[in-house]
């Protein structure tokens, strides 16, 4: 388990909803913190090397930009090569999450979850076609589950004393 | 929320979609970042600064900062999966959603037609809910744990 400190554990609640859309959102984050702004970027740049922070980035809306199908992609991958195979399959454009996981036996033979996202149904069945294609013989086993409904959708939670 | 069933058609131009690309990879941490990438883009600093608030008022982009790893700050995670009969489904999904442990919750079409994820401090915990739902419930939660992770991204092309 990574240790925090309680700045860094303030910092991360203070940019949890986001970053400040001002020209200099560090400097906003500081003065809400009561730091200096070269400490919050450094502090950072010390979780992205730690990889507690991954990155910066804006997510973008799937279902607004019109992808509006998701399928998980489940595989059974032989065992020796799913390193190798996952790093390919989640390097696809179109696969936002690859996972290994364990199998449960006998109902569930997969150990390679893949999410896919597409405009529609046809579109996300080629692109699990192409995974397929991509595993070629070292896997024995897929099916893909359309999510049909979301029942419950809440973001992380983390508290500030790190309690 | 943002799957909402009902999305307004985006109009989106040219630079809107850039933005949304080039955002996607990340963000430079230096004093004046908006300026680096308008700079990259084309575009002034403030109107970048205005397109990113229109994208997110508008649906477009949910959120934008950091993305912190949540293991890394300590949590367990596990995603599990539950066959629910089609008659007690609502009930159960109430049951598991109650959880303040569990963080998602989709109805997938399968057999394994309830997919959630248990969002815990420690892994102790997370076998504790799962336990506590299997009890609650009569049936069995599977648990799919991460063993290895191959890339999150975001990576839509606008």
């Amino acid at each position: 388990m990574t240790v925090l400190d309680p700045i860094d554990r303030e910092l991360i609640a203070a940019t949890q909803a986001g970053l400040p859309l001002s020209s200099r959102p560090y400097a906003r984050i500081a003065d809400q913190l009561g730091l200096p702004e070269r400490e919050v970027i450094a502090r950072l740049a010390e979780m992205k090397a730690r990889g507690i922070m991954r990155r910066i980035a804006l997510a973008p809306n799937h279902y607004a930009l019109g992808m509006t199908a998701n399928g998980m992609t489940v595989w059974d991958v032989d065992d020796e090569r799913i390193s190798e195979l996952g790093r390919r399959v989640g390097a696809l454009p179109f696969v936002t999450h690859c996972y290994r996981r364990p199998r449960a036996l006998p109902v569930w033979p997969y150990n390679l979850f893949a999410m896919v996202h597409g405009p529609d149904k046809t579109e996300v069945e080629a692109k699990r076609q192409e995974i397929a294609a991509l595993l070629g013989t070292a896997f024995r086993a897929s099916d893909m589950l359309y999510s049909t409904r979301i029942l419950k959708k809440t973001g992380l939670r983390l508290s500030r004393n790190g309690g | 929320m943002s799957h909402a069933p009902a999305i307004r058609h985006l109009t989106l131009d040219d630079l809107d979609r850039a933005i949304i690309n080039r955002l996607q990879e990340g963000f430079p941490l230096d004093p004046n970042p908006f300026e680096i990438i308008a700079t990259e883009l084309g575009c002034s600093a403030p109107a970048l600064i205005n397109r990113l608030q229109r994208l997110i008022a508008t649906g477009a982009a949910t959120r934008f900062g950091p993305f912190f790893d949540a293991e890394a700050m300590g949590g367990a995670f596990c995603l599990c999966a539950m066959a629910v009969p089609q008659e007690r489904f609502d009930a159960v999904a109430q049951a598991v959603n109650d959880r303040p442990e569990v963080a998602h919750n989709y109805e997938r079409e399968h057999d394994l037609n309830m997919w959630f994820v248990l969002a815990t401090e420690s892994a102790g915990e997370l076998a504790e809910v799962a336990d506590g739902i299997e009890e609650e419930t009569g049936l069995q939660v599977l648990r799919f744990p991460k063993l290895e992770e191959y890339f999150i991204g975001f990576k839509v092309t606008a």
